[in-house]
């Protein structure tokens, strides 16, 4: 099904454009239809194309502007949840907040425990470091605040929630995000091919290994 | 290794090694990266027979003094300061030989903060995502020199149209901005703008090539919600709770949840590179500006 989506289009400088949609999910459907026309050689060249919460930004643009009154009018596929391959990531659920996430969602650690597992996720953005994925899928009434004080250091391969998206961190860094497990999995390798074992649209599974 | 390689005698500061940035990674969350500079960096590049992306070094306040381990032509450019070689005073923006051996001194910047160091065949240490750029904000590529570090170089080229000197406009006394329209120029009052452009900012020591940070009066906002996390460009004027606007330079991070009053001009973006802490700083907001070809 292809629709017109409700947006808003708003400048950012004069290579630039920044597209505000009403949801991530509008967003995410915005950015798969202009990575189509990119391949498609229908696009406008544009060097950079970074979806993110409720927005995409197209950086590098020669005629932001041009590229903003043509947006609006387009019609997109709604995005298709149920293809591609799914990238497995094994889990141990030993985080430190664990507990705390599972009070918050009112059930036992092993509740919380299954409730992650056996959600489908899928890449919405990157962000914060190469390779951080924020992914969705969690039913909504499972969101999270942020750690009221950050981590100064959060361990490789930990796994997070904040809000409603679950993250796992390619690389020791400081981090408010609440830590339910960790893996082995390699986030980043800049010698990989592709370096990022998520991007924007993947699919992803949390499956449960010792320690849970 | 060959001796077509320099080594560290004085790594400074903080001497990296950028071109002209890592591009098309950033919605996987990699920054751009690359010379602060441009214009300077290309220009060192051309006064040694270099492609204007060739690997330079870039160095912070204090410069730098490298070893080359076989004769190699280079050229200093960016923030203005005393070049020598073995002691003896050489040219700063034009190219200089440097034989096997001897040391090529780059002194402290007497204007600005970055100076740029090209050297024939460009600093060749292995490409990362497509670029040699360090990223201070993810640690991808080349670690920042330290001393007595070895850095390879690469096959100068044969045959080459050489400039002799390259006029170069001194740091300005006072940073003037031009502003773009920002994504959220109406999370701010009119107040707001007027401080921009009253002139009662300076650069903030807490500078870095992740961002230029500013002291003076916090911007009024007109909206207080929270932002979800939207992309950010070079140049983005974002502002964070203490109100003190951030002008992102290269190594921003490629999202952010705080809300972006304007967009500097390309053509600027230079001259932040190269105001050291303590300048005076004022944003123009204006509709358009003149792109020029060396806007990245």
């Amino acid at each position: 099904m292809r629709r017109v989506l409700p947006m808003r289009t708003l400048p950012v400088g004069d290579r630039a454009l920044l597209v505000e949609l009403d949801s991530g999910a509008d967003a995410e459907a915005l950015h798969a239809e202009l990575l189509r026309r990119r391949a498609a050689g229908s696009l406008p060249p544009v060097r950079e194309i970074v979806p993110a919460a409720r927005t995409v930004l197209l950086d590098g643009l020669d005629d932001p502007a041009g590229l903003a009154a043509l947006l609006p009018g387009w019609e997109v596929a709604a995005p298709r949840a149920d293809t591609g391959a799914v990238v497995e990531i094994p889990v141990r659920y030993d985080g430190p907040d664990l507990a705390e996430v599972a009070r918050a969602w009112g059930v036992s650690p092993e509740a919380a425990v299954r409730i992650h597992h056996a959600a489908e996720f899928r890449v919405a953005f990157c962000g914060f470091a190469p390779g951080f994925g924020y992914l969705t899928g969690l039913p909504e009434r499972y969101g999270v605040p942020r750690r009221a004080t950050p981590r100064t250091s959060v361990p490789a391969g930990s796994v997070a929630l904040a809000g409603p998206y679950t993250g796992v961190y390619p690389r020791s860094s400081p981090g408010g995000w609440q830590l339910v497990g960790s893996t082995d999995a390699v986030l980043w390798d800049p010698e990989r091919e592709p370096a990022a074992l998520l991007a924007p649209g993947t699919r992803v599974r949390f499956v449960p290994r010792g320690g849970a | 290794m060959t001796d077509r390689a320099f080594c560290a005698v004085r790594a400074g500061a903080l001497t990296c090694v950028q071109d002209e940035g890592r591009h098309g990674h950033a919605h996987l969350g990699v920054p751009r990266s690359g010379a602060l500079d441009l214009p300077a960096s290309r220009v060192a590049n051309r006064l040694v027979g270099n492609p204007p992306g060739a690997a330079v070094l870039e160095t912070t306040l204090t410069g730098c003094a490298v070893r080359p381990r076989r004769a190699v032509t280079v050229a200093v450019t960016g923030a203005p300061c005393p070049v020598s070689v073995d002691g003896r005073p050489a040219a700063w923006g034009a190219p200089v030989r440097v034989p096997a051996g001897a040391v090529l001194e780059v002194g402290a910047a007497v204007l600005g903060v970055r100076s740029y160091v090209a050297f024939a065949g460009g600093i060749a240490v292995e490409p990362v995502l497509g670029s040699r750029s360090t990223d201070l904000l993810s640690g991808l590529g080349p670690a920042p020199l330290t001393d007595g570090a070895v850095l390879p170089l690469g096959h100068p080229a044969e045959h080459y149209a050489r400039v002799d000197a390259a006029p170069a406009p001194g740091p300005p006394r006072e940073l003037v901005l031009r502003m773009l329209p920002g994504p959220r120029a109406d999370w701010f009052t009119q107040n707001a703008f007027a401080a921009l452009a009253t002139g009662r900012y300076r650069v903030s020591a807490a500078s870095n090539r992740i961002g230029l940070r500013t002291e003076g009066p916090a911007l009024e906002r007109a909206v207080h919600g929270e932002l979800p996390s939207e992309g950010m460009v070079w140049g983005a004027v974002q502002v964070p709770p203490d109100g003190r606007p951030v002008v992102f330079l290269a190594d921003h991070p490629t999202t952010g949840g705080y809300p972006v009053v304007g967009v500097v001009a390309g053509a600027d973006l230079a001259a932040a590179a190269q105001a050291a802490p303590g300048t005076p700083l004022r944003f123009v907001p204006v509709r358009h500006a003149v792109r020029t070809r060396q806007a990245p």
